[in-house]
C-alpha cells in the first residue's frame, strides 16, 4: 500500500482550483490563436479579446471568467493507495473551499429551491473511479452554468444510429446559439445508460483539444461532426463566422440492446481544467 | 458599417434611437448589476408597491455576478451571464423606463417586443472575458440584497464599457441565424 496524506490532497486541490481558473490551458490558447488568425471581422475581434483576457488573467490572477463554476472532479484512485489523516472526499472538499476562498473565486453553488447560496461553493461534484495500482490522479474542471445549461441527454432509438446522433447534436448546437459562449467544445457520450452517458460526455472534455481518438473510427466521427456543426455559422459569441465549435470529443460505451443513450455536454471556450498526480 | 457611440447613463430616447444592431457602444456612468435572484426580489418589491433598489428610469442593468474583489481592486472578474433567464422579468422593467440590459445570448420575442414598445436596447458584452471587462469598472458598491452574495445588486461605475448592440429598438438583431440547411 502507498500512503497519501489527506492534507497533501487538500493542498493540491486548492492550488489546482486557483490555477485552473486563472490560466487558460495551453492547447485551448493555441486553438484560440489559430482561430484569431483565420477569422475576420467581428469574429476576429472576439478572439483578440479572449486572448487579451487570458493574458490579463495570468498577469493579475483575476479569474478568466467570473463564473468559476461548480467544482467538478474526476478522481482515479488506485486500489493500492491508502489515504491517511482523513477521507478522500473530505480532503477534496476542503481543498476546493480553500482554493475558492483564497483565490477570490466566485461561490456559485446554491439550494435548488430556495436559491440560497451555500457560501463556499460546496459541495464539489466528485466522480470516483477505482483503478488497479497505486496511482492517485485528480482532474479538476471549473464548469460554468451558462454552458452546462445548454447540455442535454436523450435516448435515441437504436435504428436512428449515427445519423440520428449527428442530427441531435447539430440541433442542440443550433438551439443553444450564442448562449453557451461559443466557440464551444462538445463532449459527447454515446452508449452506457442514464447515468453513464452524461459522465462519459463530461469526462471527454478533459481531453486535449488537438488529440486524436485512438480508435480511428471514432476519430473520423469527431472530425465529421466538427465539420458539420461549424457549417451552422453561429460563430464566436453568436456573431457569425467559421468557428462555432473548437473540438468534438466522443466517448463510447456499450449500452442496452433497446437503447441508444446520447449525452451532449457543452463546454464554453474558457475550458478550464487541470490535473494532478499525487 | 457599424458606428461607435459613446454613451453616458442615464440613457434617454434620443440615445436609444441612434443605435442599430451591430453598432459598438462605449458606455460610461453608473450601471446596476442584477441577475436571477435579484430580479426575483425586485419583482417582489414592485408587487408590494415598493420602489426598486435603484432608479429604473433611464437605467442600464448588467446581468452579472462578479467574482469577489481581491485586495486593491474595485471588483473581481465581471463578464456577462446568459440573458434568457431574465426574459420573464425584462418587459416589466422596460415598461418602467429601463433603457438597456447588458448580457450575452438570445432574448425572447416578448423582450424584443418590449424593446420596440419602450424604446430600449439589449447590449452584448463578450462572454468569458470577465478579467478584461473588469478593467473598465472603476468602482463597485453593493446597494441591495447583500445576502445574495455574488447575486447582490451593485452600482458599478464604468468607463467606456465595450458593448455591441444585439437587439435595437427597431426589431434589428445582430446574432447570426444558424444555417440548419447547410449542416448535417
Amino acid at each position: 500500500m502507498r500512503e497519501v496524506k489527506a492534507s497533501d490532497i487538500a493542498a493540491a486541490v486548492a492550488r489546482m482550483c486557483v490555477s485552473a481558473n486563472t490560466r487558460l490551458p495551453e492547447d485551448v490558447r493555441r486553438k484560440l490563436e489559430e482561430c484569431h488568425s483565420r477569422e475576420t471581422g467581428a469574429a476576429k475581434e472576439i478572439f483578440r479579446q479572449l486572448l487579451e483576457n487570458a493574458d490579463l488573467a495570468l498577469e493579475t490572477r483575476l479569474p478568466l471568467c467570473q463564473d468559476t463554476g461548480l467544482a467538478v472532479f474526476f478522481v482515479e484512485l488506485g486500489e493500492d493507495v491508502k489515504i491517511i489523516g482523513g477521507g478522500l472526499n473530505e480532503a477534496i472538499e476542503e481543498g476546493m473551499r480553500q482554493g475558492y476562498r483564497e483565490g477570490y473565486l466566485r461561490k456559485s453553488s446554491c439550494d435548488p429551491l430556495s436559491r440560497e447560496n451555500t457560501g463556499d461553493n460546496s459541495p464539489a461534484v466528485i466522480n470516483l473511479d477505482l483503478t488497479p495500482g497505486d496511482h492517485l490522479r485528480i482532474a479538476f474542471m471549473a464548469k460554468g452554468g451558462g454552458a452546462e445549461n445548454m447540455s442535454r441527454m436523450t435516448f435515441l432509438a437504436p435504428a436512428q444510429g449515427w445519423e440520428g446522433i449527428k442530427k441531435f447534436v447539430i440541433q442542440r448546437v443550433a438551439e443553444a446559439g450564442p448562449n453557451p459562449c461559443p466557440p464551444t467544445i462538445l463532449g459527447i457520450g454515446i452508449g452506457g445508460n442514464f447515468e453513464l452517458a452524461p459522465k462519459l460526455a463530461k469526462k471527454a472534455l478533459l481531453r486535449k483539444l488537438d488529440d486524436v481518438h485512438p480508435d480511428s473510427k471514432i476519430a473520423e466521427m469527431e472530425k465529421e461532426l466538427l465539420a458539420e456543426v461549424n457549417k451552422l455559422g453561429i460563430g464566436p459569441m453568436g456573431l457569425g463566422g467559421e468557428t462555432t465549435v473548437l473540438a468534438v470529443k466522443i466517448a463510447v460505451a456499450p449500452c442496452h440492446i433497446a437503447s441508444l443513450p446520447l449525452a451532449v455536454n457543452v463546454q464554453c471556450h474558457s475550458a478550464r481544467h487541470e490535473e494532478v498526480e499525487l | 458599417m457599424s458606428t461607435t457611440h459613446r454613451l453616458q447613463t442615464p440613457l434617454n430616447d434620443e440615445d436609444i434611437l441612434k443605435l442599430r444592431a451591430g453598432d459598438v457602444v462605449l458606455l460610461s456612468g453608473v450601471i446596476y448589476s442584477a441577475r436571477d435572484a435579484a430580479h426575483k426580489k425586485i419583482m417582489e418589491a414592485l408587487d408590494r408597491g415598493e420602489e426598486p433598489p435603484f432608479p429604473i428610469e433611464g437605467a442600464a442593468i448588467y446581468y452579472v455576478g462578479p467574482s469577489p474583489a481581491p485586495p486593491g481592486r474595485p471588483i473581481g472578474s465581471a463578464g456577462p451571464t446568459t440573458s434568457y433567464r431574465m426574459d420573464s422579468y425584462a418587459p416589466r422593467l422596460h415598461a418602467l423606463g429601463l433603457k438597456a440590459t447588458i448580457g450575452k445570448g438570445k432574448r425572447s420575442e416578448e423582450v424584443k417586443q418590449a424593446l420596440r414598445e419602450h424604446r430600449a436596447v439589449y447590449l452584448g458584452a463578450t462572454g468569458g472575458a470577465g478579467a478584461l471587462l473588469s478593467q473598465r469598472i472603476e468602482a463597485s458598491r453593493v446597494i441591495a440584497y447583500e445576502d445574495l452574495g455574488p447575486e447582490a445588486v451593485r452600482a458599478m461605475k464604468v468607463k467606456d464599457f465595450p458593448l455591441l448592440v444585439v437587439n435595437d429598438a427597431f426589431g434589428g438583431e445582430l446574432y447570426a441565424k444558424p444555417k440548419l440547411d447547410s449542416a448535417g
